[in-house]
């Protein structure tokens, strides 16, 4: 197996889902990693530690702007010249891109959404939640090289301790087709804290916080566990979060140790985002909330009431 | 200016999977995916009042008429059906195949999709599909513009909006932040059924059956099975001390 997984960095950093991906890899076998864009050579040594031996780099200026067709041409020659048989992707707007137009140009089969990766009686399966999780369905491939997305979240981006990695470069040739689009301006958030998808925690709202200004509490509760805010659709919709904060079908999938879910019901749409989170607490009104049956922890009361006092309670536990 | 718009004909209510085929089961009722809904309704936007044709173009079951229909109930001016047996079964490289081919047939300027499919959460195929045209792309639009030979589309991602332009011809997926789609009105309703639709064969797009279907698929479902439970779930009413039994919760979990 000679694997190749694909770094995503943004603002001077690698992905924390990227390295999780890239450390899961180096757990099944040999990884090289590939790391595209303008000024990241330096970027190439922190996948070192996280498993790659090799890290191919195509660092150029044409390649600074976050598009995905630029990044099909540099992997293609990667994936050709270095005889890769399984690419490797963890999930976000570019990089489904970039997998689904290398699957394309390689006539290579892409499995998407995948939680996890086994060698199983010697052939490599993917594990891939579907229909709302309600069914894992493994999926394998009949040809290589073998593409695979993964949910963000699926594996912790741990050191694995590896020493520095060799650094190749890659000589960059575009296709004319991919240098079609640019990027005219972009408007990023500046976040607070962590973001969602890197937090080991997080405090999520939902329509039952009654208002945009019950936000706050989630914010609070967030900062005293150290994590970060999410947010259901219905309350991205109404106004009262960012979309950065949504997590579900159509926002963001996350998988933290804690989630803790304030005022949401639990709908389907919702449950896929987070039902990969280690340990579920949920508070809600409604004893009937579908949340409750796939939370660790629930507990029907008043967020008003309990999120003030767990907050307090939270602080006092570290200050101590 | 013509504008293509890809769409997928879903099964209606709780899907499931063949356990013989482990294919998801198309045999029921379904319907237009809500998704490419949003993107019928962006190129319907497009067209205004001009001259600019809208078709809807899909691969499926004869069953993916309806969704066809429906889309031509909200206003497209006509419809385009690959349906083969030989293409049933089909992955990532083969339904890009397919449609490709049915989209080089029509030469529109300007590909939509809407964001994912609801049946399989495929979020995936636009990209392929522009890698066979050598078109541009660009996904997640939650505005688009097409001015001259251009468009210029905000893009939403991880981590904020990218405005980005491309020339035309280009393939553009549109987020469900993008538009409300309208509700077909009766006289839409009625209009549709006058519609050119037209259902192609895989020789009609030029695709030979063994590149299409499983033979023509380079993935495979292995096995089906139950997800993980979720064990030691336990549910309390706060009687004051909620809070306090949460914090115990998370020290009992190393949480804290």
């Amino acid at each position: 197996m000679k694997t190749l997984v694909f770094l995503e960095h943004h603002g001077g950093e690698l992905q924390k889902g990227a390295l999780g991906v890239l450390a899961k890899a180096a757990s099944l076998g040999e990884v090289a990693a590939v790391l595209v864009g303008g000024g990241v050579t330096g970027l190439a040594a922190e996948a070192g530690s996280y498993g790659a031996t090799t890290v191919h780099v195509a660092d150029d200026a044409s390649l600074e702007p976050p598009l995905p067709q630029p990044r099909v041409d540099v992997l293609a020659t990667v994936v050709r010249d270095g005889g890769y048989d399984t690419v490797l992707f963890a999930n976000s707007v570019l990089a489904a891109d970039v997998a689904a137009g290398l699957a394309a140009r390689l006539e290579a089969g892409l499995n998407w959404d995948l939680a996890d990766l086994v060698h199983q009686d010697g052939d490599l399966v993917g594990k891939r939640p579907a229909l709302g999780d309600s069914v894992y369905v493994d999926v394998g491939w009949r040809s290589e090289p073998r593409i695979a997305l993964f949910r963000a979240g699926s594996f912790d981006a741990t050191p694995t301790g590896g020493g520095a990695p060799q650094v190749e470069t890659v000589a960059v040739e575009l296709e004319p087709y991919s240098q079609l689009a640019r990027i005219v301006s972009q408007e990023h958030e500046e976040s607070s804290g962590p973001s969602i998808e890197d937090a080991d925690v997080i405090v999520a709202g939902g329509r039952g916080l009654g208002a945009p200004e019950s936000f706050a509490l989630a914010e609070e509760l967030a900062r005293a566990l150290g994590g970060a805010v999410g947010a259901t659709r219905a309350v991205v919709d109404a106004g009262w979060y960012p979309y950065a904060a949504q997590i579900g079908q159509t926002g963001k999938t996350v998988s933290p140790k804690l989630y803790v879910a304030l005022g949401i019901s639990g709908a389907i749409q919702h449950k896929v985002g987070m039902q990969s989170s280690n340990v579920i607490v949920a508070i809600n009104k409604d004893p009937n909330a579908p949340i409750f049956e796939f939370s660790d922890l629930g507990v029907v009361g008043d967020v008003h009431e309990i999120v003030p006092k767990l907050t307090e309670l939270v602080q006092q536990r570290k200050g101590a | 200016m013509k504008i293509a718009v890809c769409v997928k004909h879903v099964p209606e209510g709780s899907a499931r999977i063949d356990p013989g085929s482990k294919r998801l089961d198309r045999s029921g009722e379904g319907a237009l995916n809500r998704f490419d809904a949003n993107a019928v309704e962006e190129a319907l936007r497009l067209k205004g009042e001009s001259d600019t044709e809208v078709v809807v173009v899909s691969m499926g079951p004869e069953q993916a008429t309806d969704s066809l229909r429906k889309a031509l109930a909200m206003g497209a001016d006509r419809a385009v059906l690959v349906s083969d047996d030989a293409a049933g079964g089909s992955d990532l490289v083969a339904t890009s195949r397919v449609l490709a081919a049915a989209l080089e047939r029509e030469g529109a300027e300007l590909v939509l999709f809407g964001q994912q499919a609801s049946d399989g959460d495929g979020a995936v195929l636009w990209a392929a599909v522009a890698e066979r045209l050598r078109r541009p792309v660009v996904s997640q639009a939650a505005a688009l513009t097409v001015e001259g030979g251009s468009l210029r589309v905000k893009r939403q991602t991880e981590f904020g909006y990218d405005v980005i332009e491309a020339q035309l011809p280009a393939v553009v997926a549109v987020s469900d932040a993008i538009n409300e789609p309208r509700y077909p009105s009766l006289k839409g309703i009625m209009g549709a059924k006058k519609k050119p639709q037209e259902i192609l064969s895989l020789g009609d797009v030029g695709v030979d059956a063994s590149e299409a279907g499983e033979t023509g698929s380079r993935t495979t479902v292995l096995a089906l099975a139950d997800p993980p439970q979720r064990g030691g779930s336990q549910k309390i009413e706060d009687d004051g001390n909620a809070a306090q039994a949460i914090v115990d919760f998370l020290a009992e979990k190393r949480l804290l």
